[in-house]
């Protein structure tokens, strides 16, 4: 099993520590994985983008054109990713902004509304638990358990209180995605 | 149990530096490379280790803060990227003149000038053809992975005292930045004041003992009967590291016609592009030198005679590539590939330029 | 050797001699040179307090690349300017030892400016022994950063000219106000009063470093005969005339 995963979304997102928590999951399953974001200028509210690969194997390239699964969180990402998914790959977005919807057929396609279930949940910063969640959902290459202790191994000691809350937001995620088109 | 994390090249770097009983580190702070300074200050290793941490108030004083930690016989090392590096030049021969082993760390960017600040590997030149003025070689460690990063910083010192002569990791933003799964090493304790006597005491300046002559820790010589003999000397043992220290990788190469050579970031790419071009039917395969200098010229050649071309891929305009023709010597095609200024190339990208640099060409 | 001078050769009577930390290497310092006196000053110092085995100096660029060759301790030979830097990594990895540095004009105030600047504003716990003789003497007599108005060099050669090359560098002042600095003072070495002052200036230097109390500058201001083109006796009387008038002796800080 290789999972080749980009998620790209604005700064300030929680793009890449929703993709740190998925590779420190998948460390829990003892897998390989990489974690290869965009940096500079651009993390400072711009756009933001960070490959996630998970394997069962020595991980080669962390530099991408063609990814297995696209997480995309604003129009400009969904611009630049939705023609980088492999054939037959999946494209999982939150239509907040989105002016242009997605157009390939030959994609599983699915979207959730991270923001407004983040909003629903009374605290904003769920957001990316939400995607997370529904990521697993549709991937189900991690487990419940290795988020959690994903969760606890990237966010500090202080910070622990805060997973009971993520792991709602992951819960929520994988109860509201809707399925756009499967192929 | 041995500790596994996730963590960043640049981070993993200043872990391993103390767990490999680093003494000291010096630094300055530039992009794609301050977690390593960012994440000692964080650790407080002074309170752990005693290692002795220090943001200098530039690359120059960096360098030279070496020079003087490292001429005592302590375990000191810097990192930078490219611009930091270019000012450090002058440290890092008088490091190499003085035979003084210490390591530097260059996580590269885009050149020339400020350039940019996004990966690249067009340092080569630099690190491997000279830098600094005067005859002089470092031993030169390009890691492909977060893991390499955290087993280098050890080798590097290794080697760096078995040859009394500068150890740099040639290292660049997309191994710097990236996470990866790590096993960190274990700790080894920082040399006492007695093993650092007994291991370099003939040269370390660590204070006169009434039993020994003074020892000077100089790169100046103006008599040149004895600059020439030093020189001499300098050689022969960079003839034993060309024979005893060369490190590649060599993958999918038994059955190859075609070959990538790559290090760092591009040999991750390429193994990649392996993959894309056996789909396509291209037998081809990976040398990847760990060790830049010493440069495994040998093992290239050895895979000459079943190969029909060679692609040197590298963020560069072409650098190592004139390395990779020494090896071949003009017997089957040898071309370079690379984008520069801060683009990565794709895998894709990458086994395209095979077949129009190589096979169709 | 007459039966005379043999008798007078005894241990009893001996008055002076020179110090056991200064080798039997033949100085290339130029007749007249400040170099020589504080060299010897420093060897005496270190001898006296009994720290041959605890120091570790570090010699610049310039006329006194060569200090190694002529003090019997171990020695770093640092690159141009650069001194500080390395006596802030060697008394950091070495808290216990006597860490200094020796350096002329063109190293600390011009070359080396940020390094010595840093060092003593970290408030490093090192001595700076600062040869100041106006000029570059190993390369020929060029204009230095401490070079006087109307000052004549190799490259100032009608004179040092404000609108040309600016104005003469007092940095010792400037170090002064720099917190990590614990004592600063300005000596010269040119008669045997003078001499002995800054061989008390450079002991107390290296007391303050044994009590952990931060960067202590010594600054010697000298001549430099072949460079200034006079005799050792007429470079002495310049110095006086016009080094002293910028450069005012005297200690600026002591805490």
């Amino acid at each position: 099993m290789t999972e080749e995963i980009i998620i790209a979304g604005f700064g300030g997102q929680g793009v890449l520590s929703m993709g740190k928590i998925l590779a420190y999951s998948g460390i829990m399953q003892d897998k390989e994985v990489a974690w290869m974001p965009s940096y500079g200028p651009e993390m400072r509210g711009g756009t933001a983008n960070v490959t996630v690969i998970i394997s069962d194997e020595r991980i080669s390239s962390p530099i991408l054109q063609k990814f297995d699964t696209a997480i995309v969180l604003n129009q400009q990402s969904l611009d630049k990713f939705e023609e980088q998914i492999k054939v037959g790959g999946t494209l999982v977005y939150d239509p907040n902004g989105i002016t242009k919807e997605p157009t390939r057929k030959d994609i599983n396609i699915y979207k959730i509304e991270g923001n407004a279930l983040a909003t629903e949940l009374g605290n904003a910063k769920t957001f990316n638990m939400i995607i997370l969640g529904a990521f697993m959902k549709v991937k189900p290459i991690l487990s419940l358990e290795d988020v959690e202790k994903g969760l606890g191994k990237s966010l500090p000691e202080r910070h622990h209180k805060l997973i009971p809350m993520n792991m709602k937001a992951v819960q929520c995620g994988m109860d509201n995605i809707k399925v756009v088109q499967e192929l | 149990m041995a500790e596994v994390r996730l963590m960043k090249g640049n981070e993993v770097i200043a872990e391993a530096a103390i767990r490999c009983g680093c003494d000291g580190y010096f630094g300055y702070p530039i992009t794609p490379q301050s977690e390593v300074m960012e994440t000692l200050m964080i650790r407080k290793p002074w309170e752990e280790t005693g290692m002795v941490v220090l943001q200098a108030e530039s690359e120059v004083a960096s360098i030279n803060m070496v020079y003087g930690g490292a001429s005592c016989g302590k375990k000191v090392m810097t990192s930078s990227s490219s611009p930091g590096v270019s000012l450090m030049q002058e440290g890092i021969t008088y490091l190499a003149g003085a035979e003084i082993p210490a390591l530097v760390v260059n996580v590269v960017r885009g050149g020339p000038g400020l350039g940019t600040i996004q990966p690249a590997q067009s340092d080569y030149y630099q690190t491997c053809k000279g830098g600094g003025h005067g005859d002089y070689r470092l031993i030169v460690l390009a890691p492909a992975s977060v893991q390499e990063m955290n087993d280098f910083v050890d080798l590097s010192f290794e080697l760096a005292f078995k040859y009394r002569n500068p150890a740099m990791i040639l290292s660049d933003g997309v191994i710097g930045q990236m996470m990866e799964k790590v096993t960190l090493s274990p700790y080894k304790a920082r040399w006492t004041d007695e093993e650092i006597e007994e291991i370099s005491g003939s040269w370390a300046t660590t204070g006169k003992k009434a039993n020994r002559s003074k020892n000077v820790s100089t790169s100046l010589e103006l008599d040149s009967d004895k600059q020439e003999e030093f020189n001499l000397h300098l050689g022969r043992k960079y003839k034993a590291m060309e024979e005893n220290e060369v490190r590649y990788e060599k993958i999918s190469c038994d059955d190859a016609e075609y070959m990538f050579v790559a290090y760092g970031s591009s040999a991750r790419i390429c193994q990649k592009a392996i993959e894309i071009c056996r789909e396509r039917g291209i037998k081809a395969g990976l040398l990847r030198p760990i060790t830049l200098y010493p440069f495994p010229t040998k093992q290239i050649k050895e895979m000459v005679p079943q190969l029909k071309g060679v692609l040197s891929v590298e963020l560069s305009m072409g650098q190592m590539v004139d390395d990779v023709r020494l090896a071949v010597n003009g017997a089957i095609p040898v071309e370079h590939y690379g984008h520069v200024g801060g683009i990565i190339h794709s895998p894709e990208e990458i086994a395209d330029a095979l077949e129009t640099l190589i096979i169709k060409a | 050797m007459t039966e005379e001078l043999k008798d007078i050769q005894k241990e009893e009577n001996i008055v002076y001699k020179k110090s056991s930390l200064l080798t039997d290497n033949v100085m290339h310092y130029c007749p007249g040179c400040t170099h020589g006196v504080v060299h010897k000053l420093v060897a005496e110092v270190i001898e006296e307090m009994g720290i041959q085995g605890d120091t570790i100096g570090v010699s610049p660029v310039g006329c006194s690349v060569l200090a190694y060759n002529y003090i019997d301790i171990d020695w770093q030979e640092a690159a141009h300017g650069r001194a500080p830097a390395l006596a802030t990594a060697v008394s950091r990895l070495h808290p216990e030892k006597y860490v200094f540095t020796y350096q002329g004009d063109g190293d600390l105030a011009s070359i080396g400016c940020a390094e010595i600047m840093h060092a003593c504003n970290r408030g490093e716990n090192i001595v700076v022994i600062f040869i100041n003789n106006a000029i570059y003497g190993m390369t020929g007599g060029q204009m230095a950063p401490t070079t006087m108005i109307g000052q004549v060099t190799a490259t100032t050669p009608y004179g040092r000219d404000v609108k040309l090359n600016g104005y003469n560098m007092k940095i010792t002042e400037l170090i002064a106000q720099l917190p990590g600095t614990c004592y600063v003072t300005r000596e010269s070495a040119h008669t045997p009063a003078s001499v002995r002052k800054t061989k008390k200036a450079i002991r107390k230097a290296f007391e303050n470093a044994g009590q952990n109390k931060g960067t202590s500058f010594v600054e010697v201001v000298g001549t430099c005969s072949s460079g200034w083109k006079l005799t050792p006796e007429k470079a002495n009387e310049w110095m006086v005339d016009n080094s002293f008038k910028e450069y005012p002796l005297g200690t600026m800080k002591d805490e």
